[in-house]
């Protein structure tokens, strides 16, 4: 009988989260600005925003190349909204391919010169889905212990036996190489850039080591594409190994400017992953909008030389200012677009943020358990549309706030 | 190799980690008892798969909560 039920304790499941409620309610009742319940009000530019009323600079978006209010790639979604409507509402595999998602994945075989591309709704699922799918009961993952949320999700999704390696490492990982059982399947996975600290990935050293024992490889370059390597294909194009790459996972999100992710390869069989991998089938395709303004800004990032040198330029300048203030930054040179600021803790951190709000300047707060070991981060993605002029009013607001807020002597 | 020696080993290893000195039996936890956060457990992981040249997978680190399992899964993988 129902009523029965009625007299057995209830345990909420909501009672795990208790620590982070208490963790975010001390943060709060400290009057700090809420920072992860931002609301950008209008967006005026690919670098600057109303938030709070309060005209802001965005130096937090991976927004790398400024392509969100490039008018060729907003002409091209408006048409294409005309031409096939606001959504697909189906599957890529049944209703959901129109002739832009074609086109797109052309687009995607042609900046990289790969053989195929598959376009994912999300850069997240585009991880989730082809390491759970490609790496299977008896195989091997090896990654790296800072590799994004989607790469240990996907591992978790999936059926393999999953071996971290400190960051980096390329002894640590060849140590785990070695001692798989021989005959097992063994995929390595590795980042272009890693989005925390803005470190990249001695891929030639690594990829050569993978390769020697056997290993597929899986790069992520969400965090380099259009901006990395001569052709802005990412670190592997840059330290010339992007041919021992078996697979490249992207993101539209960042660079390109709007959302969706993707994997291009070379691999004969790679078209039969559109049939088994569950989270490109069970899903609805992205509306002919996203994809066509993913394609036009894909197209024109392939020319797009002067602006990253400029966006070079912008990471040179800000690393070198924040560094000589006296700021403690992820990385002793500039080595991405993003710089990380690191905080001493998680208070400074958020009254830090708020002090750069105030100030009019929007950056990333990353806080543990995103975070490598436990640091509190100040994360700024630099735009190629950021001014000179810009860079140099951004060093003078971090030196204000570091001040207010005694993080600076 | 037996579990003794192999137990004996173990205890070497997780000196350095043990910060608190507590005192190690088989039904030591790891996170509970002995408070390792995930960045040390990846630390002590790889010393004892140093140790014994052995591979402890996420898989299996998720089966293990005590010293006692942990002797015998080395044991098991050691072969």
């Amino acid at each position: 009988m129902l009523s029965d039920n009625m007299t057995v304790s209830h345990t909420d499941l909501f009672s795990k989260f208790d620590p982070l409620i208490e963790m975010r309610r001390n943060l709060l009742d400290s009057g700090v600005e809420d920072p992860f319940g931002l609301v950008m009000e209008r967006v005026l530019s690919p670098t600057v925003a109303m938030c709070n009323g309060r005209e802001t600079i965005l130096l937090g978006t991976y927004n790398y190349m400024g392509m969100t209010f490039d008018p060729d790639v907003i002409a091209a979604g408006k048409q294409a909204l005309d031409d096939f409507g606001s959504g697909t509402t189906g599957s890529r595999v049944l209703n959901g391919t129109y002739a832009g998602h074609r086109a797109v994945e052309q687009a995607l075989c042609e900046f990289y010169a790969m053989d195929h591309a598959m376009v994912f709704s999300t850069g997240y699922q585009a991880n989730l889905g082809i390491i759970s799918t490609i790496a299977g009961k008896g195989d091997y993952i090896v990654l790296d212990i800072d590799s994004h949320a989607s790469i240990w999700d996907g591992c978790k999704m999936g059926d393999a036996e999953v071996v971290p390696f400190k960051h980096n490492d390329i002894e640590a990982m060849e140590k785990r190489l070695r001692r798989i059982p021989d005959g097992a399947g063994k995929l390595v996975v590795l980042e272009g850039v890693y989005s925390m600290l803005g470190d990249i990935a001695p891929l030639k050293d690594m990829i050569a080591v993978a390769r020697k024992y056997g290993a597929m490889v899986l790069v992520d370059e969400a965090h380099s594409m259009g901006f990395i390597g001569p052709n802005g294909r990412g670190v592997a194009e840059d330290q010339g190994c992007l041919d021992q790459v078996d697979f490249v996972i992207g993101t539209f999100s960042k660079s390109v400017g709007t959302v969706g992710g993707f994997c291009v390869s070379n691999h004969p069989k790679f078209e039969i992953m559109r049939l088994v991998c569950r989270p490109y089938v069970f899903t609805a395709s992205l509306p002919p909008s996203v994809v066509a303004t993913a394609r036009t800004s894909i197209r024109k990032l392939m020319h797009a030389g002067a602006k990253r040198a400029h966006l070079w330029e912008n990471s040179k300048t800000l690393h070198k200012g924040l560094k000589d203030a006296g700021f403690q930054l992820g990385t002793d040179s500039p080595q991405s677009a993003i710089i990380a600021v690191i905080m001493p803790d998680l208070e400074r951190g958020a009254a830090m943020w708020e002090a750069l709000l105030h100030e009019g300047l929007y950056v990333n707060l990353a806080r543990p358990p995103a975070t490598p070991a436990n640091m509190t981060l100040l994360r700024c993605s630099l735009c190629a549309e950021h001014s000179a002029a810009q860079v140099q009013q951004i060093i003078g607001m971090f030196t204000r706030a570091g001040k207010a807020v005694g993080i600076l002597g | 190799m037996d579990r003794e020696e192999t137990s004996a080993r173990i205890a070497a290893l997780i000196a350095p980690f043990n910060k608190k000195e507590v005192a190690i039996t088989d039904r030591t936890r790891f996170t509970d008892d002995l408070e390792f956060d995930s960045l040390t457990v990846m630390d002590f992981v790889a010393a004892i798969e140093d140790e014994f040249d052995i591979i402890i997978s996420m898989n299996q680190q998720a089966e293990i909560e005590n010293y006692g399992q942990l002797v015998d899964a080395v044991v098991k993988l050691r072969g």
